[in-house]
């Protein structure tokens, strides 16, 4: 016999489940067991995300070239994985695009609630089709210095980077992109 | 009727220390090349992908989803085995006796020099309850083991410490192999102790590296030029995870695990139908408990058959020419992938140095180190 969720009343819940509420477990009401993993990891890069690491730093986009199909990739990568085969040259790209995807977001990167009817600026990630790369290759990133509501598929961007100073060879030496 | 099944392509990258200048995506790339050249076949012809990766050691969470770029896989079959590298082979050879596909590739790789705490990573595969409370190291367990093994079966640490010697001289001569130096038993014996009876030499290093296998049907291999050699039986098994009440005096997973593999096999007396073998030895006392597991040698009679050089390379029963794990590295879940290059490697002729006469059949038998009870076999062939 299968019981329906409309057939569990709220009477049937109380008679046979026993609800734990924070309380019982915080307060040790419960018994617990609590473990803090350590997990450390020194990830290689490679040549490819290396150099474009690099050139991040240097406030540079450089992408990679493969001769038989013709993509300028970005991420720069040490093969094609579409003609399996190295790549070629290295060809360093602008630092604009065009918005191919983007989102408004209410939430943050840990799915937490933001208080937008407080005030604070919904997360507006996207991805960025990058001027001298092949159609469809892009980063992702975030945009900014615009009205949330104003953004639009197909918006022409233009990298805002950090200081030369305070870079360090990663994603966020770029600060985000902006309406050119 | 059952399909043959062939090993028709091998490449691997070696075993090494550290590998700063390539991430996984190259490390990778590099073995499929050579695998792809060495079958004489493209990305294309194959059928389906099957990788191995197990989250923690890789440091991605879902890193199945990481697999296909570097095989030439993209929008292809693909899925991954979160278990040892034979288990993936053991897929790959389903895929294709189930006349899904004629050619099928399987992937394994270990970055191990990349993880950072690795007693933490394998604290956290124990029981949160029961276990990791207690604190023990992963080497202490190994050494509960060893200890258990020993007395029971009547082998020695001397004879332990007889493996190491033989196998990190064995990687010496072997071009893939990092971890190869000439020892002398004492220097083993007195090695500083561990968790006793474990020393320090007893316990293998760490390796990075790939290997990419490409495996066809009998019908497909006619036409291609990658010399086959034949997967005459597979198997593989799993005890019980409980520290509690596992069976510490033998490694019975792999007794199990074998016993499926020699049925499909059609083997009777393992020790004279098969030539060689490439086992996990990632303690010392391993290679003793896992030949007397696959039934190489009675209980008990394994460091004996060591000590009296039936093992060595020119041994009656050569058992990790390559160096195994003592000399080429642990390499997590492509612990497998290592013992199948290396026996395919040695049934072509093609192990330089270390070259077995005589080598017809071979026994690839890997562990998924502490705290696992899982081991898997796969018997390879000329014929
Ligand atoms: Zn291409």
């Amino acid at each position: 016999m299968t019981i329906s969720n409309k057939q569990m009343t709220k009477e049937m819940i109380e008679k046979t489940v026993t609800s734990l509420s924070r309380e019982d477990v915080i307060g040790n009401k419960v018994i617990t067991s609590k473990w803090e993993p350590k997990l450390q990891y020194a990830w290689d890069n490679g040549p490819a995300i290396g150099r474009y690491l690099a050139e991040l730093k240097n406030g540079k986009l450089i992408a990679k070239k493969c001769r038989k199909c013709n993509r300028i990739m970005i991420p720069p990568r040490m093969f094609c994985e579409l003609c399996w085969r190295p790549t070629d040259e290295w060809v360093y790209v602008k630092d604009s695009g065009t918005v191919n995807t983007f989102v408004i977001s209410h939430v943050d990167w840990k799915a937490g609630r933001l208080d937008i009817k407080g005030g604070v600026r919904p997360f507006t990630p996207a991805v960025i089709e990058i001027d001298g790369a092949s159609e469809g290759m892009g980063i992702l990133h975030m945009i900014d210095e615009i009205d949330p509501q104003k953004i639009k598929i197909g918006m022409k961007v233009k990298a805002i980077w950090k200081k030369p100073a305070e870079r360090e060879g990663a994603i966020t030496d770029i600060l985000y992109f902006k309406p050119r | 009727m059952v399909k043959r099944v062939a090993i028709v392509g091998v490449g691997t990258t070696g075993f090494r220390a550290t590998t700063p200048d390539v991430s996984y995506r190259e490390l990778t790339y590099e073995a499929a090349t050579k695998a792809y050249l060495n079958a004489g076949i493209e990305p294309k012809d194959v059928g389906a992908f099957v990788s191995t990766a197990e989250d923690f050691t890789e440091g991605y969470s879902i890193a199945d989803e990481y697999s296909p770029d570097q095989l030439g896989a993209v929008l292809k079959p693909i899925h991954t085995v979160p278990g040892d590298f034979i288990q993936s082979l053991a897929n790959a050879y389903m895929i294709i006796q189930s006349g899904f596909c004629d050619i099928a590739v399987v992937q394994g790789l270990s970055k191990a020099s990349n993880m950072l705490t690795k007693s933490d990573m394998i604290t956290f595969a124990t029981c949160p309850f029961t276990w990791r409370p207690l604190k023990e190291s992963h080497h202490a367990i190994a050494a509960m083991e060893m200890n258990r093994f020993l007395q029971s079966s009547g082998n020695t640490r001397e004879q332990c410490a007889k493996v190491v010697v033989k196998n990190r001289r064995n990687a010496l001569n072997n071009p893939r192999a990092v971890h190869g130096t000439n020892l002398s038993l004492d220097d083993v014996l007195h090695s500083e102790i561990v968790s006793h009876p474990l020393g320090r030499l007893d316990i293998a290093q760490y390796a990075d590296g790939a290997v990419v296998c490409v495996l066809a049907s009998e019908e497909k291999v006619q036409s291609l030029k990658g010399e086959p050699i034949w997967i005459k039986g597979i198997g593989w098994a799993t005890e019980t995870s409980a520290l509690e009440s596992r069976t510490w005096d033998e490694a019975v997973y792999l007794k199990v695990a074998s016993q499926m593999a020699y049925k499909m096999a059609g083997i009777r007396s393992p020790r004279k139908e098969i030539d060689f073998a490439e086992i996990n030895d990632e303690y010392s006392y391993k290679e003793l408990q896992h030949l007397e597991a696959l039934g190489i040698f009675a209980k008990g009679e394994s460091g004996k058959s060591v000590e009296a050089g039936l093992t060595e390379i020119t041994g009656e029963f050569p058992v990790n020419a390559s160096g195994g794990n003592l000399g080429c590295g642990a390499t997590l879940e492509l612990d497998g992938g290592h013992k199948v290059i290396e026996i395919v490697l040695q049934l072509r002729g093609q192990a330089g140095t270390n070259q077995l006469k005589n080598a017809r059949t071979g026994l690839a038998a890997s562990w998924r180190g502490v705290p696992t009870t899982t081991g898997a076999v796969a018997i390879l062939a000329k014929e």
